[in-house]
């Protein structure tokens, strides 16, 4: 499993370091989010006694930047079918397990290089985090890369086309994006709504950030990291899965 | 890999002793999509060593026998052997037995020939040294040893097709398969493509089995040729004995004689709206 894993990996990382305006790309929206949010609401988050906005805002924007870039990573498994990649892994003589792992990981590594990037513009644009906790944030940044990853994978190993993916964009990651608490306090939210942000696993990732970075949690780093570590195993399945059963 | 070769080499094999074997064996193979039967009930034998084609017009179910026999497509009934391995069963063996040229393209486009061809090699577990030393020595074979290093974007059709071909050698497989491998490549590559494969079959005696709807192709380069239409092999055997079955002149009057004249309508993919989207991401 050791070779294949580590080959799949190898790719993702190439493709990335040779697309530049990928790079770039990934930093524009959550920068956009970051100074409209932040600097518009900052203001009126003060006024309620909730504190610094941006230091509220910035765990929630990194996370969103590390759902996004796993999401376009895992839905690569799309591209490849189109382009017929994806056959040469396929009649490849190792465990689809292995290839499925081994482009998860790669696309979560990536992912979590771009979080690092954003989590560095927003240093820049003012956020104070508590350093003490970086390594603990940087594994649940992870946690999340592979989380959505491993969803992308999953997708991108049963949709066949762009309308497909477009669906997936805007009826489950936005609202997964949205409903997380990565833009506003879970604390006095509507019953209704509290209960579906319960139910949504960004939601806890984006706590464990806050928890760490600016000593902020919600749910608890314990509740967090489980929640976490349950919906990786789970999706990380899923995908094998999917990939196991993908015909050509 | 020897030099020189062409159109008509006289096969050597090196072990003449040896029994012939079935490096192919399929017994009435049915794969059905919904009401469709894209592979109808079929039976034939490929022997090691033999340059086998099958020709057929668009839609006549090649690709989907090919996807059966290299592991892609499970069947609906009936059974294959390839190098005396079930691909339902024996996947991992059946996929270490063949090195396979897709219809379209199956390079990544963003790494190099090299990183495509290393890429190759670890996930068949070529061993290093062995993976290194194939890897240079097939990009010769294909006379893309200069652009080694140049990331396939910058190859045309025909450069992306000798290295699809290297690459399909890399683990030295007993059978190459390739589906429609000159379609749109140009008289010139198409010539070379097949010097190296006639080359290579006979040197190492490599099985090849390809399909293709051009019927000067296969009547130049197989020893037999499985005429297949709505599905079913309508007849096999040499170009020969095809033209005086069918009691014509030429191979493409015995095709047009067993399939008819009728135009075929084969069903587009996306992928072509799908590489215009990915042009327009990348900023192309």
């Amino acid at each position: 499993m050791g070779p294949p894993i580590y080959i799949m990996w190898l790719r993702q990382m190439k493709r990335f370091l040779r697309s530049k305006a990928r790079i770039v790309a990934s930093l524009a929206q959550p920068l956009l989010f970051l100074v409209t949010f932040g600097f518009g609401f900052s203001a009126i988050f003060r006024q309620a006694g909730a504190g610094n906005y941006i230091d509220f805002l910035a765990p929630g924007i990194v996370a969103m930047a590390i759902v996004f870039s796993s999401v376009f990573s895992g839905i690569e498994v799309m591209w490849d079918r189109q382009f017929g990649f994806l056959k040469e892994t396929l009649v490849a003589p190792v465990p689809r397990t292995a290839l499925m792992l081994g482009r998860t990981l790669g696309g979560a590594t990536v992912a979590l290089i771009q979080g690092l990037l954003v989590l560095i513009v927003t240093i820049l644009i003012g956020f104070r985090p508590s350093w003490a906790l970086l390594a603990p944030a940087i594994v649940v940044m992870a946690l999340i890369a592979i989380i959505f990853t491993a969803f992308g994978t999953a997708m991108g190993a049963r949709i066949r086309d762009m309308q497909g993916f477009q669906l997936i964009m805007n009826f489950i990651i936005m609202p997964v994006f949205f409903l997380s608490g990565a833009l506003f306090p879970l604390a006095g939210l509507p019953a209704v709504m509290y209960w579906v942000v319960r139910i949504d696993p960004l939601s806890y990732g984006v706590d464990a950030l806050r928890g760490l970075l600016i000593n902020a949690s919600h749910f608890g780093l314990a509740l967090d990291l489980g929640v976490l570590v349950a919906v990786a195993a789970v999706l990380l399945s899923i995908g094998a899965y999917f990939f196991a059963t993908i015909e050509v | 890999m020897r030099t020189a070769g062409g159109w008509h080499t006289s096969r050597v094999h090196a072990d003449e002793t040896r029994p012939i074997m079935n490096i192919i064996e399929v017994r009435n193979l049915t794969r059905t999509f919904g009401q469709v039967k894209a592979v109808d009930d079929i039976t034939f034998d490929v022997a090691e060593g033999e340059i086998f084609a099958f020709l057929g017009p668009n839609g006549a179910g090649k690709s989907t026998t090919i996807k059966m026999l290299t592991t892609l497509l499970h069947p609906t009934s009936g059974t294959i052997r390839v190098n005396g391995h079930d691909p339902v069963a024996e996947p991992d063996a059946v996929r270490r037995s063949f090195g396979i040229v897709f219809q379209d393209p199956a390079v990544d486009d963003e790494l190099t020939a090299w990183e495509n061809m290393e890429f190759h090699g670890v996930l068949y577990g070529v061993p290093k040294a062995r993976r290194r030393q194939r890897i240079d020595e097939l990009l010769a074979f294909v006379e893309l040893s200069d652009r080694a290093n140049s990331q396939v974007k910058e190859f045309s059709g025909g450069m992306r097709r000798r290295l699809e071909i290297a690459r399909g050698l890399l683990h030295t497989p007993k059978v190459v398969f390739l589906d429609e491998p000159t379609l749109g490549l140009d008289p010139q590559t198409r010539n070379h493509m097949w010097s190296y494969l006639q080359q290579l079959n006979a040197s190492d005696r490599t099985t090849v089995f390809f399909s293709t709807n051009y019927m000067e192709e296969a009547e130049r380069v197989a020893e037999r040729i499985a005429i297949i239409d709505h599905g079913r092999i309508v007849a096999m055997g040499t170009a020969a004995s095809l033209r005086e079955k069918t009691g014509t002149e030429s191979l493409e009057a015995a095709f047009l004689a067993l399939t008819g004249s009728n135009i075929r309508e084969e069903e587009g993919s996306s992928a072509d709206r799908m590489r215009m989207v990915q042009r327009m991401r990348r900023g192309r």
